[in-house]
């Protein structure tokens, strides 16, 4: 059994309550960092703790907090990021609707140490539900005394408002996430500046996934030398990981960061295998946009190490023959999986939530989904495949902001390693017919 | 200042200056093509793409390169930094790249399209573009919008440069223009179809690069390269009141703020930018509304001098460098007036 910081209690009846929380020993290490810590010394713990940020870039959240701007008589702002929008990830929602106030919690740890009075959740549209059960929770913790004026006495007001957005993937990008949250249309900011300097209204803001906010919580608890301990190199703590695909248990866990990908997939504490016993085919490690990886590749690096669950191994032999730990959202495929017709899904969505402001994004996703779309029809050329492989190349790393990579990643990926079938539908459209997990194309494109 | 260097060409800026804004101090083929950046109007530039350029050395404190191509219209300059363009196969592949992007839904009706000769999106692709297309499917389409009485959209040959979105912002006094939509479905859009009635309005047709805001009066009149344009002014309470006119023979058949090398609209003296009003673009189409000061001075590229000066297209570009001693790379001013025996009036 793995040790469990976040989901510890996310078992425990009636969590979500106030009640149950702090008799289960919530808000307690809020109260030992507002009563016996100073702002610096919690910056110095987050620091200690190596956490990095759980959205996906995995940037290191105490040097992301000490570039925070301190200007004088200018607010600072603290914006939770709960668009959870990349496919394949779950883990946020997860977190909110079981334990809210442990969201709470970390984030009144968080605005303390960073000197924010004012603090956002931005939470996409389709979370509704979810948002409700965010303010009940606000609700029952102002009441407490532990939102609103002084709080629990120590003088540091703090207040937690909740913004429903509309359901757009780039917003999660944490500019378009600042524009949507001042009411304008969700495009993504020309960086510099970031956000650290002139964020939400102008304003230094820092911007952090759900989980990494949530973490603040075991890490003071435990000192942030102690959560370093766990882990393995810089890939410290543990991550929620929302596991789907063919798979007996779908779900979300939580893992100690270093343990091998092979036993999250086939240990009966996690995964529990390949539905039916079928054979894996594949594995997208960290949510739509990271790079896929063959079965062969997904368990061993390419110098034929284990493959772990950290930033470093995921993230070993670049993206010729690695990938990213991105969300956590760990997608696994079975033998019977078509890699085009799941390429064609992402490229679909993709090409539905680029913004539009910047060309490549803007026309390649599109295209790319275009020239999918008539391979899965059957009516594809040798030529398509390298036609997709040069727009993806023509995209990436000239967006403004990471979904022109996000889009151009997994059409690189599957291209590099399932080429063969690609060409297979190519050279052969009837095999088309064999393959199960039927999507119907969608007419409109 | 900063001084860093643009293709091995060493410029001094003042701190604060993008990278294409120095580039342009030196001219010439060293400068990126911008589609969306216009220096006139606040926050603008970024979305295009196609001004981007290589760093291979960051700063002098931070030599690093940085991984990937920036865009030049919005990346401030560093002291020591070293910029990449025309000197880098491969940024010019990533923008040939851009443009193919750029021209993938782009409907190509320049036979058809009153900007064509005087549109920014047909050099660029002929520049940097590459000769036919790869792209195979049905192009998105439009309905042409009628913005106002005066103002066509034709949302076909949007390239969503953003420059009339903030015209409309900065310019005219209550906006009520923007984007709807998302990805190659978004739109510009007047909200609703509400017409733009603001004095500054017919401003968005000058910035925009391509031929979707056109102007109605001037629609399917003439070719550009068929028209003589002059600059002129007249006495207006609304704005500076100078502006060019393009004539066919004694008739106006078009009025535009007067354009610099970039395609920009020029500054007055006192620096502020000379934005004309809807009353002088519109209204004004007989010559006697107008003090004409003489020809307007065009781009030796430009369809429109090759057509109207006919001495400049018989002189071998080369020959014209020796003539006027001009080093290679610098955009060279033919004194257009000195050459076309019809202009001696203007020495």
């Amino acid at each position: 059994m793995s040790r469990k910081l976040l989901l510890k209690n996310d078992h425990v009846p009636g969590i979500a309550t106030l009640k149950t929380y702090k008799e289960n020993g919530g808000y307690t290490t809020m109260e030992k960092a507002l009563k016996t810590m100073s702002p610096d010394a919690l910056l110095e713990e987050v620091k200690t703790s190596g956490l990095r940020g759980r959205g996906g870039a995995g940037f290191p959240t105490g040097m992301k907090w000490s570039f925070l701007a301190k200007p004088e008589g200018v607010p600072r702002y603290l914006v939770v990021n709960a668009d959870e929008s990349e496919p394949g990830t779950f883990k946020d929602r997860y977190l909110m609707e079981r334990i809210p106030h442990l969201l709470i919690e970390g984030m009144v740890i968080s605005s303390f140490t960073l000197g924010a009075n004012s603090a956002y959740i931005y939470i996409r549209g389709e979370y509704f539900y979810v948002s409700r059960i965010l303010e009940q929770a606000i609700d029952e913790a102002y009441a407490a005394g532990l939102l609103g004026k002084n709080i629990l006495g120590t003088g540091y007001d703090l207040d937690i408002y909740v913004q429903v957005g509309a359901g757009a993937y780039i917003c999660g990008e944490e500019t378009a996430l600042l524009e949507s949250l001042e009411g304008k249309r969700g495009n993504p900011r020309i960086k510099p500046p970031f956000p650290a300097i002139a964020g939400l209204y102008g304003c230094p803001t820092v911007v952090n996934n759900v989980e990494t906010i949530a973490a603040l919580v075991p890490i003071i608890e435990l000192g942030g030398a102690e959560y370093a301990k766990i882990g393995i190199g810089r890939s410290t703590g543990t991550k929620l990981i929302s596991a789907s695909g063919h798979i007996n248990k779908p779900g979300v866990y939580e893992i100690e960061l270093g343990l091998p990908v092979e036993e999250f997939i086939y240990s009966e504490e996690y995964c529990g295998g390949i539905k039916g016993g079928r054979k894996m085919k594949a594995v997208v490690a960290g949510g739509s946009s990271v790079p896929i990886l063959p079965t062969e590749l997904i368990l061993k690096t390419a110098a034929g190490e284990p493959r772990l669950m950290s930033y470093e191994s995921l993230g070993e032999g670049g993206f010729v023959s690695g990938t990213m730990l991105g969300s956590g959202g760990f997608i696994v495929m079975d033998e019977d999986t078509s890699i085009v017709k799941n390429l064609y899904t992402f490229s679909r969505f993709y090409h539905h939530e680029s913004c539009g402001q910047c060309s490549p994004c803007r026309e390649g996703t599109g295209w790319m989904e275009k020239i999918l779309h008539k391979i899965l029809e059957g009516k594809g050329t040798l030529k398509d495949i390298d036609l997709l492989w040069d727009i993806q190349s023509k995209i990436e790393g000239k967006t403004i902001c990471p979904l022109g990579e996000a889009a151009a990643w997994p059409v690189a990926a599957a291209i590099r390693h399932f080429r063969p079938e690609f060409e297979a539908y190519v050279t052969n459209p009837e095999s088309i017919k064999d393959v199960k997990h039927y999507y119907r194309l969608n007419p409109t494109v | 200042m900063v001084k860093l260097t643009i293709d091995d060409i060493p410029v001094e800026v003042p701190k604060g200056t993008t990278i294409l804004q120095a580039a342009r101090l030196i001219g010439g083929d060293v400068t990126p093509p911008a589609m969306c950046y216009y220096s006139k109007l606040k926050t603008s530039g970024g979305y295009c793409r196609t001004c981007i350029v290589k760093v291979e050395q960051g700063s002098e404190k931070d030599p690093r390169p940085i991984p990937k191509p920036v865009a030049s219209c919005r990346t401030e300059v560093a002291e020591g930094m070293v910029v990449r363009n025309i000197t880098s196969p491969e940024n010019l592949e990533a923008r040939a790249g851009v443009v193919e992007l750029l021209l993938v839904n782009h409907p190509l009706d320049c036979p058809v399209c009153d900007q064509a000769g005087e549109c920014h999106l047909q050099d660029l692709a002929y520049e940097n573009g590459k000769e036919e297309t790869r792209f195979e499917f049905e192009r998105r389409e439009f309905d042409p919008i009628d913005i106002g009485d005066k103002i066509k959209l034709h949302m076909n040959r949007c390239i969503m440069c953003f420059r009339c979105v903030k015209v409309a912002d900065q310019i005219t006094d209550g906006r009520c223009h923007g984007v709807i939509n998302r990805g190659d479905a978004a739109e510009i859009s007047t909200y609703i179809e509400k017409a733009i009635d603001n004095d500054f309005s017919g401003n968005v047709i000058d910035v925009c690069p391509v031929g979707a805001l056109t102007d109605r009066t001037f629609r399917f009149k003439s070719r550009v390269w068929y028209t003589k344009p002059v600059d002129a002014h007249r006495d207006c309470d609304k704005c500076c009141g100078k502006v060019r006119l393009w004539n066919q023979g004694e008739e106006v058949l078009r009025v535009t703020a007067r354009k610099d090398q970039w395609g920009e609209v020029m500054d007055n003296e006192d620096g502020s930018t000379a934005w004309i009003c809807n009353e002088c673009r519109f209204d004004k189409k007989h010559i006697n509304d107008w003090t004409v000061e003489g020809p307007s001075e065009i781009n030796r590229h430009s369809v429109i001098s090759a057509n109207h000066y006919d001495t400049l297209r018989n002189i071998k570009l080369d020959t014209l460098r020796m003539l006027g001693g001009k080093p290679h790379g610098e955009k060279v001013d033919l004194g257009i007036g000195a050459l076309d025996p019809n202009n001696q009036h203007k020495q």
